[in-house]
């Protein structure tokens, strides 16, 4: 466990926690806002990557692809919300799950017969495209220290929209009261499309930002949606702030746990009991994690919404 | 049927005596017609199930016999989801871990060698029972959108679990060389014998459910799930009624994923995954929330009708999505409203 593998793995640790809090931040405005779930948001995340990729093959450069495919995420974004989504935000949440568990059966399907199952790589752009050291002997490329950079980016550029701007303000307010807001004379569904479509956005460039690191594949959202509940549970619903820290925590605790879970069970085990608990217990830390934190905040760490 | 439940506050009609549950008060007469009507679609769904073999047979069709273990275990996992959805509105998007747990639990025994019902039943249960009193304690402090997901999320961990352990196969499953035996006696792996043990263990789990619907215990989780407010001012606190509810329902599950190990001779954890739980969700709501047989009804109309779109086309989640949507969007009631003789508005 030396310190040079600690601080890689806490760098990729930050690049999974930037990458759910891209996609958690679109998740928890429209829990907030709408008390709308919305389990098709992962698909959100796969379709940007696909764009991503299937713009590339034409355009030819990763900034033509980035554009696109956020283009791209953004329409089918609002093309979903005026065909399925709005019709359902009066509904119980089980009717919510029920048709957004179908959209992502049509969506993880719609891609693989398009693209096929077998995995698709975006190549990175040549700017970014090498290595540097951080410390003696430690390379570490610059397109992931690149991803990191980018998401914090957004992460302020969203603070600052969130609480210093008009619709930041109307976005608050109807996280802590939609009934309130709309009686104020505020366009609530509009408002809430112009959320959904950027919570969309957000999500397919977590995707596009992913594409060159890890594979694209269908079903690859479906995962980081579960990771990315997991952080907004922990976060609170509707808190943007509470997204951030706890996408990063959990980041960190995943991409840590997993790296030394073994090593640290080696401590109290035999090696070959570590070697079948370790990974187990890594895999498992993140929900001990939201237990923990639901068994004393129930809200979460960070509630919008009083009481 | 009272099904859904009301977006506006249940109004208290007048007339109606005060301890009695809501949706009992008004209608006691539309409510015990509701369950004769339940019962004969039960009745049919079970004499239909034991004369499939015969039929079978008949057709010298050894498919159908398979596919009907199938239909019958998952109307099983879902009879359990539908104790705690239809009836509680718990919305658990996790009860699959349920059913791997029971598999996994029955082929790791028969790894080591433990073959015998008398010891893998009794551990079944209680890893399923115990699994859901830790996680239920946990989950059922929370409400609305934080159950769904924290369910969803202790379902993941599960599977995750699954998939790391490597002793037991991890990613690629663990096959059992052979089925559970009874007393010493390897009877279940006469396919007839099996089929009929498991269609015993479907009614089994459908009569238990229904005794609990409509016991006091029952009738708690429904007003529970009406009105809780009411309830905890009466002096009743739901938290536990509904960790009981949840525990009962993941023992029960835990018990088809049992049958399932036994029916494939082999589990993965391709059996918690959260599509699957999802699914299990779909064949409680498709079949009719609040009503027990429609369960069955719906797990062998999803199974079907995956079976039958799979045949037309390789990617038919391509139509099953779409029509899960208009479902959803248009279809109140689910199946049980189709079968005549039910109340049109309820």
């Amino acid at each position: 466990m030396s310190a040079t593998l600690f601080a890689v793995q806490t760098l990729n640790g930050l690049q999974l926690g930037i990458l759910l809090f891209l996609i958690a931040a679109g998740l928890t405005l429209v829990f907030g806002v709408m008390d709308f779930i919305n389990l098709a948001h992962g698909v959100q995340y796969m379709l940007g990557a696909y764009l991503a990729v299937a713009a590339y093959a034409v355009t030819g450069t990763f900034w033509g692809a980035l554009v696109l495919g956020l283009a791209g995420a953004l329409v089918i974004g609002l093309l979903l919300e005026v065909l399925v989504f709005r019709h359902l935000y009066d509904r119980d949440h089980l009717d919510q799950v029920l048709a957004t568990f179908g959209i992502i059966l049509f969506l993880n399907e719609a891609v693989k017969a398009i693209w096929g199952s077998t995995p698709l790589t975006l190549p990175m752009p040549e700017v970014l495209d090498g290595s540097f050291e951080l410390m003696d002997g430690l390379l570490y490329p610059v397109y992931r220290i690149a991803l990191i950079v980018a998401g914090l980016a957004v992460a302020v550029l969203l603070y600052v929209l969130v609480s210093k701007t008009r619709v930041g303000m109307l976005v608050r307010a109807g996280a802590t009261n939609a009934p309130m807001v709309a009686a104020l004379g505020v366009d609530i569904r509009r408002l809430f499309m112009l959320v959904f479509g950027f919570g969309a956005m957000l999500a397919g460039f977590a995707g596009i930002l992913a594409a060159p690191i890890l594979v694209v594949e269908p079903g690859m959202g479906d995962n980081l949606l579960i990771l990315a509940f997991v952080v907004i549970v922990i976060g609170g619903i509707g808190s943007i702030r509470g997204a951030f820290l706890a996408a990063l925590i959990v980041g960190l605790v995943d991409t840590l746990g997993r790296g030394f879970a073994t090593d640290i069970a080696k401590l109290a085990l035999s090696p070959s009991a570590a070697n079948d608990v370790g990974p187990a217990i890594a895999s498992m830390l993140i929900y001990v994690l939201m237990a923990a934190v639901l068994f004393f905040r129930p809200s979460g760490l960070f509630p919008a919404r009083g009481g | 049927m009272t099904t859904i439940p009301p977006k506006t506050p249940p109004q208290t009609s007048p007339q109606a005596p005060v301890e009695a549950p809501a949706g009992m008060a008004t209608a006691p007469v539309a409510a015990s017609r509701r369950w004769t009507r339940e019962t004969l679609i039960a009745l049919t769904a079970f004499a239909l199930f034991a004369l499939l073999p015969v039929l079978a047979a008949g057709l010298e069709d050894t498919f159908m016999v398979f596919f009907a273990i199938r239909v019958m275990v998952f109307a099983i996992a879902a009879v359990s989801l539908s104790l705690i959805l239809g009836f509680g509105a718990l919305v658990s998007f996790g009860h699959a871990a349920y059913l791997g747990l029971g598999a996994y639990s029955v082929a790791i025994l028969a790894e080591h060698g433990y073959w015998d019902v008398t010891i893998s039943l009794p551990v079944t249960l209680l890893v399923c029972g115990l699994f859901a009193a830790v996680t239920g304690a946990i989950c059922l402090k929370t409400r609305g959108v934080y159950f769904i997901m924290i369910t969803l999320a202790f379902g993941q961990m599960a599977y995750y679990t699954a998939t790391s352990l490597s002793a037991y196969g991890g990613d690629d499953g663990l096959t059992m060389w052979g089925r559970t035996e009874i007393l010493g006696s390897g009877m279940l792996s006469d396919r007839t014998t099996f089929y009929y043990v498991v269609l015993g263990v479907l009614i089994f789990c459908y009569v238990l459910a229904r005794m609990i619907v409509a016991s006091r215990f029952g009738r708690v989780l429904q007003g529970a799930k009406q009105s809780e407010m009411r309830l905890r001012a009466i002096g009743i606190d739901p938290y536990w009624y509904r960790l009981v509810a949840y525990v009962i329902a993941g023992m029960m599950a835990g018990l088809a994923g049992a049958l399932l190990a036994n029916a494939a001779e082999f589990v993965s954890p391709a059996y918690m995954t959260w599509h699957r739980s999802g699914e299990l969700i779909v064949m409680v709501v498709l079949g009719g929330l609040g009503s027990l047989a429609g369960s069955i009804i719906g797990a062998a109309s999803f199974l079907v009708l995956e079976e039958l779109l799979s045949h037309v086309t390789e990617h038919w989640r391509l139509i099953f999505g779409p029509f899960l949507v208009l479902v959803v969007l248009f279809g109140k009631g689910g199946l049980m409203a189709l079968i005549p003789g039910g109340r049109k508005n309820d």
